[in-house]
């Protein structure tokens, strides 16, 4: 019964991704099933093609930048969360978890709203890095707050006492502690910044294109639909290293570490720490 | 202590060093100055934009001109409570992101379970990248996997063809389906370290007093994960309620919160942000009840 769900829900999960895959060699043009021939022409097409490219460009300096902000942000209010105890710390949980759980539409037209009637200010990249930090900053708290958790604060205290100041206790004993975490972090928050569209779509400026709102608008193009698949299973493949690395990471510090299989159990509530 | 040594030599007292005896033993300041970016960001960024949000909700558009008024007016509340098509829009949202929810809660339960207490340590690690693996392909391409999937010379029909049977076509089902497709991991993750966290001590013991696997599922492991249902719910929720993209793919002729938003954004902004006062409503409610339900510890 159990091992049935399973199969279940692995086969809802990979039959579509398996669908992109074989569309990808499309050689006919249009989208019936069973396809009436198959063909790697659009592999060199999609390679090729300028748009792509710069939209491919575009993410990553997006995901970068957002990524950056991400991390100083989400580390900050981890340390403040995770090692101190202070009136309102539940509410700054709750403030750091509201971009990510409210629709992204909210999140997108809120931001579009003040940018453009408040302050002024065109809609540009610059716009869309802020409102994709803006998400990010969870999936570093999340990350840094659990590991932070598991790591005891006695070690901070130890440091301290033995003459340590705030830099070096930071620089040679916390920072340490957390930098899979961090790794970890930083990732996912990059992955959730290079698949974002509806709030990149609210703040983006006109013209612009990240690899996702390019696949897109690349949708309604229909003279080389598979293309749009090439593209698609080119990112899960170069994906497949990240999400190994990650996984290698965080898991590898639990043996490291020397803590065993509570090291294991603290792998994988990070993992499941992606909202 | 070499650390120490080599970095702050007694002799010499940086600004840095200065600064650190500064936050030495002063607690207030060492979290005032953390918290300082990030809630900086947040509240002025965030919650100030949302505020926006909300007065904007009260301008309205010259229907002339076109240029947004700034005098304050209930006129698109008016407009949203009086005009039927935007209650119809706003249940239809709200029971389409219930129904995902439970879908994937369902579909999410056993293969949680099998990972966090019956699969050996590397089937384990292969499942958690399994799940892990969809959300790194990009989701307009997923949706645009099922439109190909649910044409009507897709594979759905095809395959259901020798049955006599034909797929749902596009629609109000189709956005359950893919909704449900889309979200499913985010559901899958926390019930899992959710799982995880019960001891198998626990399980052994309720076997021991004569429970069989169905008691022991509703009175202990459901209880007990139930906080964790709960937090992927607010994902999964939350995400099918904001959704436009897919709707307007596999659902054409159907509105939803989303997409009214959408397509009002450039004509009227003040209606659009009316609108999405509606489901920020809902998800505050909704992340109330999560809270009291202990779901923010399994984030």
């Amino acid at each position: 019964m159990l091992r049935l769900g399973v199969a279940i829900t692995l086969a809802f999960i990979y039959v579509p991704l398996l669908v992109v895959a074989i569309y990808a060699f499309n050689g006919g043009n249009s989208i019936e099933w069973p396809l009436p021939s198959l063909t790697t022409h659009w592999f060199s097409v999609a390679i090729q093609d300028h748009g792509a490219q710069q939209a491919l460009l575009t993410s990553l300096k997006v995901g970068a930048a957002a990524t950056a902000i991400a991390l100083v942000l989400g580390t900050l209010a981890s340390i403040a969360v995770g090692r101190h105890r202070f009136f309102g710390r539940e509410t700054v949980s709750f403030v750091i978890i509201l971009p990510i759980a409210l629709p992204g539409i909210v999140t997108g037209i809120a931001l579009s709203d003040t940018f453009t009637q408040v302050w002024g200010i065109s809609l540009s990249l610059f716009t869309v890095i802020i409102g994709h930090a803006t998400f990010c900053i969870v999936v570093v708290y999340n990350n840094v707050v659990a590991r932070l958790r598991r790591v005891s604060g006695s070690l901070e205290e130890a440091s301290a006492d033995l003459g340590a100041h705030t830099w070096q206790t930071f620089r040679f004993v916390t920072l340490p502690s957390m930098q899979t975490a961090l790794v970890a972090g930083a990732l996912l928050a990059f992955a959730l910044s290079f698949d974002e569209i509806i709030v990149t779509l609210f703040t983006i400026g006109a013209g612009q294109e990240t690899l996702s709102i390019w696949i897109y608008n690349n949708l309604f193009r229909t003279t080389q639909p598979a293309i749009v698949n090439v593209v698609a299973v080119l990112a899960v493949l170069i994906s497949i290293l990240p999400v190994y690395l990650a996984n290698r990471l965080t898991r590898e510090e639990g043996g490291a570490g020397g803590r065993g299989a509570g090291g294991g159990t603290e792998a994988r509530a990070e993992t499941a720490a992606m909202p | 202590m070499e650390a120490a040594d080599a970095l702050a030599p007694a002799a010499k007292r940086s600004a840095g060093r200065r600064l650190a005896d500064l936050f030495h033993g002063r607690p207030r300041l060492q979290v005032g100055t953390l918290l300082a970016g990030p809630l900086g960001w947040l509240v002025i960024g965030y919650i100030g934009s949302l505020a926006v949000l909300l007065i904007a909700a009260f301008w309205s558009v010259d229907s002339l001109s076109g240029e947004v008024n700034r005098a304050l007016t209930s006129a698109n509340f008016d407009t949203l409570t009086s005009d039927s098509v935007y209650r119809e829009v706003a249940q239809r949202t709200i029971l389409i992101a219930a129904a995902v929810t439970l879908t994937d809660a369902l579909l999410a339960f056993p293969i949680a379970f099998f990972m966090a207490k019956i699969a050996k340590p590397r089937t384990r690690g292969l499942l958690v990248v399994a799940v892990l693996m969809p959300l790194w392909s990009f989701y307009v391409v997923k949706v645009y996997a099922w439109q190909t999937m649910l044409s009507s010379g897709g594979i759905v029909n095809w395959a259901l063809d020798p049955l006599g049977l034909s797929g749902p076509g596009y629609g109000t089902t189709a956005v359950w389906l893919v909704e449900s497709y889309l979200w499913l991991p985010y559901m899958i993750l926390p019930i899992y370290a959710g799982l995880e966290r019960i001891p198998d001590s626990l399980l052994s013991a309720s076997e021991d007093l004569g429970a069989g696997p169905g008691t022991t599922f509703r009175r202990v492991i459901l209880p007990i994960a139930f906080p964790a249902v709960v937090a992927g719910s607010i994902f999964t929720f939350s995400l099918t309620l904001g959704d436009f993209i897919a709707p307007s793919l596999v659902s054409p002729d159907t509105q939803f919160i989303g997409n009214v938003v959408y397509d009002n954004i450039t004509t009227n902004l003040p209606l659009a942000s009316a609108f999405a006062t509606v489901p920020i409503a809902v998800m505050v409610v909704y992340l109330m009840i999560a809270r009291r339900l202990g779901a923010f510890e399994h984030l």
